[in-house]
């Protein structure tokens, strides 16, 4: 059994998307959230600069 | 020379104050009314709720930034609004009651020529029989709406931690105080935050955690949800809500409005009209919104605050209040320059505007119980809409009574958005998002009502990086430190 899995078990929970051990290991991964840092502020800067 | 008063130092009437008094220089004069000694980054709150920041760490002194950028500045609080003047008064003048400066209870007329709104909200515990009316900072649960009220939530916290230590299993509630509530997204970001700490500490097993809202589905934030592009998709904010309470192991109930507050006990009604009940070792419901109940009278003294003033305390503008049926909705019914349409010198900014209506779609349970998220008029379109309505009344101000006036509507802006899932430089998690516009516009973007190119999330490291910047950053420019203007709002 995945760790991961094991809230799928839970009735409400069983009908939504959990995420699998590599997702979680990029959310904190340094180098790829180094990257999606430059990425999201990039997205960000874009929607600031139509909203002023 | 003129005199241009703000109500109000959070976001939008910090940022319409310290950009006027730039614009505008000593010729003319900018006065700041707030019953606050201290201005607060309040997004930042939440960690100072979960005791990973201090009160000082969110809050800093006005009185100081104010002199330096040339504002006069009253520690009171508002009144009474009295755009045609009164007795001695030939000009339009706002009645105040200190609250500091060694003048509290004292009260002052302060002429104006030009008044800017941006009271924020009234926190509203009375609408809940328990939630805190009278307290202003929780009966029987807590809140993090202020730095005061994170403070005491956070050591109301730390003794339910201590009990799990100790073997004990201890239940959290965390959402929304009454069905028409908004603001859920600092709720979001507390119970995870919550469940980071909890795990951090070691205690996640002995920790039921429980999400209680009004929003008609996971992820709605009061905006009727989102559409954002992700792996190729264009997934509903539900899908991505969803999957953060199951993978994080909180249980929620939606569509709930809490009627009734007790020691360790919430009752609700659902939007199906059933009622329920739901007990808990430590609470954190944040309360409705209100005016702040500013009244308004003409220059006989006759009160007209019905004429300034919607019935929900909030200061009328240039939107279209008619009422009309969801399907009727348009981008066009939000105010574009928050002026009010009966006396051109007033203007409100931020959460103290009335909106013409909600932004989710309306609900009511079988019994007539309204339920449904009030819009969110915080954050990045409020210190947008402060800096345009500064920008409107400096032009008015210099060029006279027929200058153009800005305009910042919700339904044309973006925003970004960041709620934190977890603090810790190397472990912390935040969901980024933005959203183009607020306010989805069917009419434009038939199907989502926004951009997906310029609508997205995701979760992660770098959010909580941002984040963190964003807290600094936002602390540095509203303490008019060199470059401030740089920094967008």
């Amino acid at each position: 059994m995945k760790v991961e899995e094991l809230n799928f078990a839970k009735e409400k929970f069983n009908t939504t998307m959990i995420p699998g051990k590599t997702a979680r290991f990029f959310r904190t991964c340094l180098i790829w959230q180094f990257i999606r840092f430059v990425v999201i502020n990039i997205k960000m800067i874009i929607v600031v600069g139509k909203s002023h | 020379m003129a005199r241009l008063v703000v109500l109000g130092g959070g976001v939008a009437g910090h940022t319409a104050a310290t950009f006027a008094a730039k614009w505008l220089g000593s010729q003319h004069e900018v006065v700041v009314v707030t019953p606050n000694s201290k201005w607060n980054w309040i997004p930042s709150n939440i960690w100072v709720g979960v005791g990973q920041m201090t009160r000082e760490d969110v809050t800093f002194e006005l009185a100081p930034v104010y002199k330096k950028g040339g504002i006069t500045y009253k520690q009171a609080k508002a009144v009474s609004i009295h755009p045609e003047g009164g007795e001695n008064h030939e000009k339009s003048f706002v009645t105040i009651e200190y609250t500091g400066q060694n003048k509290a209870g004292e009260t002052e007329e302060v002429e104006f020529d030009y008044l800017i709104n941006a009271t924020g909200p009234k926190l509203n515990f009375g609408a809940t029989p328990g939630l805190g009316e009278g307290s202003q900072i929780g009966e029987h649960t807590v809140s993090v709406c202020t730095a005061d009220h994170a403070v005491h939530a956070s050591q109301e916290l730390k003794k339910v931690f201590e009990k799990a230590k100790a073997g004990e299993k201890q239940k959290i509630l965390i959402g929304t105080g009454h069905g028409m509530c908004t603001c859920q997204g600092a709720a979001f970001e507390y119970i995870f935050n919550i469940e980071h700490e909890a795990r951090k500490a070691g205690v996640r097993d002995n920790i039921e955690l429980k999400w209680i809202s009004n929003e008609p589905f996971l992820g709605d934030f009061g905006m009727g949800g989102l559409h954002m592009k992700v792996g190729g998709y264009v997934v509903s904010s539900r899908l991505f809500a969803e999957s953060l309470y199951a993978e994080r192991d909180v249980e929620w109930i939606i569509g709930a409005h809490v009627n009734k507050v007790e020691a360790g006990k919430v009752h609700y009604e659902l939007l199906d009209g059933s009622m329920g009940e739901e007990e808990f070792d430590f609470a954190m419901l944040i309360p409705p919104f209100a005016g702040v109940g500013l009244k308004a009278y003409d220059k006989d003294g006759n009160d007209i605050t019905d004429t300034v003033f919607a019935p929900n305390g909030f200061m009328k503008v240039d939107a279209d209040y008619t009422p009309k049926p969801y399907e009727e909705w348009k981008a066009s019914d939000w105010p574009r320059t928050y002026q009010n349409p009966t006396y051109k010198n007033l203007f409100a900014a931020g959460i103290a505007f009335a909106p013409p209506h909600i932004i989710s779609k309306p609900a009511k349970s079988p019994n007539g119980t309204v339920i449904n998220p009030t819009p969110p008029r915080t954050g990045m379109p409020s210190g947008i809409i402060g800096k345009a309505v500064a920008h409107s009344v400096c032009d008015l101000i210099t060029k006279g009574e027929n200058a153009h006036l800005h305009e910042a509507s919700m339904a044309e802006m973006g925003a970004a958005c960041v709620a934190s899932a977890g603090k810790g430089i190397l472990d912390g998690q935040a969901a980024a998002m933005t959203v183009y516009p607020v306010v989805p516009d069917f009419d434009k973007y038939p199907g989502t009502g926004r951009d997906t190119d310029y609508t997205f999330g995701e979760i992660g490291l770098a959010g909580h990086w941002i984040k963190h910047i964003l807290h600094h950053l936002f602390i540095y420019k509203a303490k008019l430190n060199p470059g401030w203007t740089m920094i967008p709002e």
